[in-house]
């Protein structure tokens, strides 16, 4: 099990949080069909570092953006989901 | 190779069973191939032995990263069955349901198939509509389904638990007795065993590392044992293949994640057949050695690392253990993960991509094992011809672009939420 780094509540454990989605599959409402279509169907999906979106469902209810190693596991950097958070 | 009978094992018998040779070679690869398929696992080796045998080619290899059925071949829960709602799956899953039958025989191979039947609970009256549609869908396909009432279940399976207020009241069944178990490294042994006879060099401790590519086109693959060049080259790694296809520059309509299974020590004959459920998502069954085989959901958050989390493998275990009382009182003895290609549909990617030579066959999200012969058999003509086969036609890959996806949980691109 993940040990979690909540900005806001500090270190929980995963059974807290729920996956979401990654960041590059979240689509902006003015991107154009193709776009769209290829952020919503296609992931990069890497064996190796990804951000991916997290909600702290059973804490704080906040969103959170974690960089994680798909392998290893090892979370390299996390912080709140916010108006600058996304691409 | 000699072939496997009762009479030779006799005579092995007057010899000290001294007779026995390696069921396949460890060549060394070859500068150049016809086909490569890329990947050792069950489908991988059914593909290789089909288009040997069925499309007549013999310069064909196996390239394995590992050694062969090491990967989800060898950490499934060996379920086969063909009991889905759709027209596509059904002709695919029954089509293979029907190979296994006489796979052991194809292989000169016994792959312990065993047609125990495939049970899903019904727990509610909304339960029981779900599962006559499902059966309904089934027969209209030909395929054997039977919906049972409760005391069909309870006599079916004396050890569920039939009381009014058990955890998950059952009050019904759906089941295909067509449906059960194969032994999963016999399958892998067997298909390589047969592959490796008609001259399917079987590659291991191989793994690709690149695409070699002629302007845009793959003309071979680059490999921790060198180059080696090749007319089409097959993916066949369901679980990492994001990974091999991120190679080439692809981004698939996949997500890798965890799914687990455990077993229990060995006891006496105590679940007859496979046992699932519509309403909680666990299945049990009883492997010939006497464990009983258990999993549950996916682990639900992307991960290509063969562990998962005790908290997913206790939640299918309190659901076992309410289904079935008595398994509380065995004791676990080991537990696995694999990584699955949960693609966007649940249903399989096996066609062409948008490189040239280069073919997918992944996306079985937690149901590849019971595939592997129909698999084998389609990707083969696939990569052989080049077109799809009638059975695969379906599940190509540009079916995300052109909204024709096959989706059974209606779920749409979040394999999570599946």
């Amino acid at each position: 099990m993940l040990l979690i780094n909540c900005p806001h509540c500090g270190p929980r454990a995963q059974v807290e949080f729920t996956y979401e989605r990654t960041v590059d599959s979240v689509v902006q409402p003015a991107a154009p069909v193709g776009e769209a279509m290829e952020r919503l169907f296609t992931r990069a999906n890497p064996r190796g570092l990804d951000d991916e979106i997290w909600r702290h469902s059973f804490g704080c209810r906040a969103w959170l953006v974690m960089t994680r190693h798909r392998a290893t596991h090892e979370i390299t950097a996390i912080r709140a989901a916010g108006p600058d958070a996304l691409p | 190779m000699t072939k496997y009978s009762a009479f030779g094992l006799l005579r092995g018998a007057f010899g000290g069973q001294r007779h026995w040779q390696p069921a396949w070679r460890d060549p060394e690869p070859k500068k150049s191939y016809d086909i490569i398929v890329i990947g050792g696992g069950g489908h991988g080796l059914a593909t290789a032995f089909y288009l040997a045998k069925v499309h007549g080619l013999r310069n064909i290899a196996v390239l394995e990263k590992g050694w062969i059925g090491g990967g989800n071949t060898g950490r499934n829960t060996t379920l086969v069955r063909s009991n889905y709602r759709q027209k596509p799956l059904h002709d695919f899953f029954e089509f293979g349901l029907k190979m296994w039958e006489h796979l052991s025989d194809e292989l000169n191979y016994n792959v312990m198939f065993s047609p125990r039947g495939a049970l899903i609970l019904g727990h509610s009256d909304s339960d029981m509509t779900r599962l006559a549609e499902r059966g309904d869908a089934m027969r209209v396909s030909g395929i054997d389904a039977e919906l049972l009432t409760r005391d069909q279940v309870a006599k079916l399976e004396p050890l569920l638990d039939m009381s009014r207020n058990a955890r998950f009241p059952i009050v019904g069944g759906l089941t295909q007795r067509r449906g059960g178990t194969a032994r999963h490294d016999a399958v892998a042994w067997g298909y390589a065993s047969a592959a490796d006879g008609l001259g399917v060099d079987i590659v291991q401790k191989c793994e690709v590392t690149g695409f070699i590519r002629d302007g845009e086109a793959v003309v071979g693959v680059e490999t921790t044992r060198g180059r080696i060049a090749a007319g089409r080259v097959g993916i066949c790694v369901a679980g990492h293949s994001g990974h091999v296809a991120g190679l080439a520059g692809l981004k698939l309509p996949i997500e890798s994640q965890t799914l687990q299974a455990l077993v229990t020590e060995g006891v006496k004959p105590m679940i007859n057949g496979v046992i699932m459920s519509q309403s909680v998502h666990c299945y049990i069954s009883q492997s010939d050695k006497g464990g009983i085989v258990m999993g549950g959901d996916p682990d639900n958050w992307p991960s290509y690392a063969q562990r998962g989390q005790p908290m997913v493998t206790g939640h299918a275990i309190a659901q076992a253990i309410a289904l079935v009382p008595a398994l509380s009182r065995l004791r676990m003895v080991r537990t696995w993960a694999g990584v699955t290609d949960m693609s966007f549909d649940g249903s399989p990617i096996i066609g062409e991509t948008p490189v040239a030579n280069l073919y997918l066959n992944g996306g079985w999200c937690y149901g590849g094992f019971k595939a592997t012969p129909a698999s084998g058999w389609t990707y083969a003509h696939t990569l052989a011809t080049g077109k799809p086969h009638e059975l695969n036609a379906p599940f190509a890959l540009d079916r995300f672009r052109s909204g024709a996806t096959i989706d059974e949980n209606g779920v749409g691109p979040m394999p999570n939420h599946r």
